[in-house]
């Protein structure tokens, strides 16, 4: 330990320039991301902001048992797994797109694709809500016009609870579609032509050679990403969601997140928040270490 | 090579589905730049559909009659432009130093802050620190919340550890010249692709951030654009979708109606900076996601 300490002493004379560049950073993290780490212990007790978080009684599990037994805990962690699971479900589609666009030769048409697709990305979310729901507008909206002159009758999509999801998973997809395919446009660009070469000189298909050499080429980085994802599988853009929400949509859209905002800040109730956000912690944690030591074991590519 | 039969078909099939989901992608966005010139009438009935009908710069007219449309263009101006510059000043240095294979202990540092990207305090916490450190209701919360982000601190670590030789470093070493003046003298003017694209993202970011400004901000004065946006874009428009379902106040109805005339005007104001800069900088994006692919 002794030791451990001299050598950093040592290094840290030798090259102090170099550690004055980290310092501002290192303070940065520490004061606005673990500090608020060492916060969490509120969750544990009754936080009265007179007493402090350091002061205030230490009351155990209370916080947990009450967010546990309360009416709305089924519906929002049913809310958050299922909308968790169907951006899940629609996680391929970025590898699917880049897997099109790579077929595509150079030139105009590729270019225009690509710039297109990935504009919506740099959009911010207030408008991206604000387009969503001018455009569902159940009088006003295109997409109702669109329903009635087909010959169906007018959809409240903000307020009927059944659609909240698909609009959510869906209007996600149409801003990050073009912008999640980069990685995986960027990942088959590594891939070694010859391999190309030699598949087509044995007579292999197109469709055979995506499956039998991009797709392998490119696995690599989509397990990566899965994990990723699935490391923050509980933890939905909740910025959208919390625009997007209404009393009348409430039933399916209420997220752990913004339930912690709503019962936080808005109703002070600091204390029982936190635990609740420490949960929804706990669990992405959880997910990602299980996934990756499976991803470790099965694929031999993982986080660590 | 002649393509074969079968690989023509594929071919064929694959245009079609980009060229319609590229149509869908840009639906929207034409939408909303023809429905922002159109007269609010023919948006409202439906017949304005894809090309503006009966143009106006009504709309356009009202944002601009609006203060509190100017109070957050300034806000966000001041809050983008300090932002970056403190998000610039606490990645690029330590993303140099992170980067130098000499740099005793670089990993365990580099731990630190790739913890943060797994696991954090959460919101509340975080609100606590923030009220603590009496920066509640002050503009310093949106210029220093969101000082670093691990991400693009790894990305520019790797642009660093793959375009700087060590050769460089030892030279300049041996010629006695110190950490601070290689890094002004020869790292950063090397390094402008890379503080570009830093650049790009953290100002982004910083244009359309929302929720931070709704977390930590009561003052009306200092609220970013977003928060104005979201007053108009999502509160009133809420409230005239539910109306629908029962209860019509007069009240209510009047303010609809004046954010139906607004509301596509101040979407393309609001996002006039990133539509006018999109079409130059959008490789420079690019380019960061694949400086940062490159070694995750």
């Amino acid at each position: 330990m002794n030791m451990y300490l001299q050598t950093w002493k040592k290094q840290i004379k030798r090259n102090w320039h170099l550690y004055l560049f980290i310092l501002p950073t290192l303070s940065y993290f520490i004061i606005f991301n673990y500090l608020p780490m060492y916060g969490l212990q509120i969750a544990f007790k009754n936080f009265y902001p007179s007493q402090g978080i350091f002061g205030s009684e230490w009351i155990g599990f209370e916080h947990f048992e009450r967010f546990f037994n309360s009416p709305s805990f089924w519906t929002i962690i049913q809310n958050t797994i299922t909308i968790s699971l169907y951006e899940l479900a629609l996680f391929p589609l970025p590898i699917l797109f880049a897997l099109a666009i790579n077929e595509l030769r150079n030139g105009m048409f590729k270019k225009s694709v690509q710039i297109i697709t990935y504009a919506p990305h740099f959009i911010s979310v207030v408008v991206v809500a604000g387009i969503i729901v001018s455009l569902v507008h159940p009088t006003t909206g295109i997409i109702n016009k669109g329903i009635v002159l087909l010959g169906g009758e007018p959809i409240s999509f903000m307020t009927e609870p059944a659609w909240f999801k698909s609009i959510y998973v869906w209007s996600g997809t149409w801003q990050q579609l073009g912008w999640n395919s980069i990685i995986y446009i960027a990942a088959l660009s590594a891939i070694n032509p010859e391999l190309h070469e030699a598949a087509t000189i044995d007579g292999a298909t197109r469709v055979q050679r995506i499956w039998n050499i991009n797709l392998p080429g490119i696995m690599p980085t989509v397990i990566i990403l899965l994990i990723l994802s699935i490391g923050s599988f509980m933890s939905i853009g909740f910025e959208k969601v919390y625009l997007l929400q209404n009393q009348l949509n409430m039933d399916s859209s209420e997220v752990i997140q913004t339930y912690v905002y709503r019962s936080g800040l808005l109703q002070a109730q600091y204390s029982f928040s936190a635990a609740v956000g420490l949960f929804n912690s706990v669990i992405n944690l959880l997910l990602l270490v299980t996934i990756n030591s499976i991803a470790r074991k099965v694929s031999q590519t993982s986080l660590w | 090579m002649k393509a074969s039969f079968g690989d023509r078909i594929f071919e064929g099939i694959n245009r079609a589905v980009l060229i319609l989901i590229t149509l869908v992608v840009l639906y929207p966005l034409v939408y909303v730049v023809s429905a922002s010139i159109s007269d609010p009438t023919y948006v409202n009935t439906g017949e304005m559909w894809l090309w503006p009908i009966d143009i106006t710069l009504d709309g356009y007219r009202r944002v601009l009659d609006n203060p509190d449309i100017w109070t957050g263009y300034r806000n966000t101006i001041i809050y983008t432009v300090l932002g970056t510059s403190i998000n610039l000043l606490l990645t690029i240095p330590c993303a140099y130093a992170l980067a130098r294979k000499d740099l005793y202990g670089r990993n365990f540092i580099t731990g630190i802050f790739l913890v943060t990207m797994f696991f954090s305090g959460g919101l509340i916490p975080s609100y606590l620190i923030i009220k603590n450190l009496n920066l509640l209701d002050t503009p310093w919360v949106l210029i220093v919340v969101g000082g670093a982000s691990v991400w693009n601190l790894i990305v520019a670590r790797t642009f660093f550890q793959n375009t700087i030789p060590r050769e460089l470093e030892e030279a300049a070493e041996v010629d006695g010249c110190s950490h601070i003046s290689l890094f002004l003298r020869i790292i950063i003017p090397i390094s402008g692709p890379i503080i570009a694209v830093m650049a790009l993202f953290y100002g982004v970011a910083h244009w359309n951030q929302y929720f931070n400004a709704l977390m930590y901000l009561q003052d009306r004065s200092l609220f970013p654009l977003q928060l104005f946006l979201r007053e108009i874009l999502i509160v009133n428009e809420m409230s005239a979708n539910m109306m629908m379902d029962g209860d019509s106040m007069a009240a209510m109805a009047e303010q609809a109606k004046i954010a139906d005339i607004i509301k596509y005007a101040v979407i393309i104001i609001s996002a006039l900076p990133l539509l006018i800069l999109y079409p130059f900088v959008q490789r420079f994006f690019i380019k960061g996601i694949l400086i940062g692919s490159l070694k995750g």
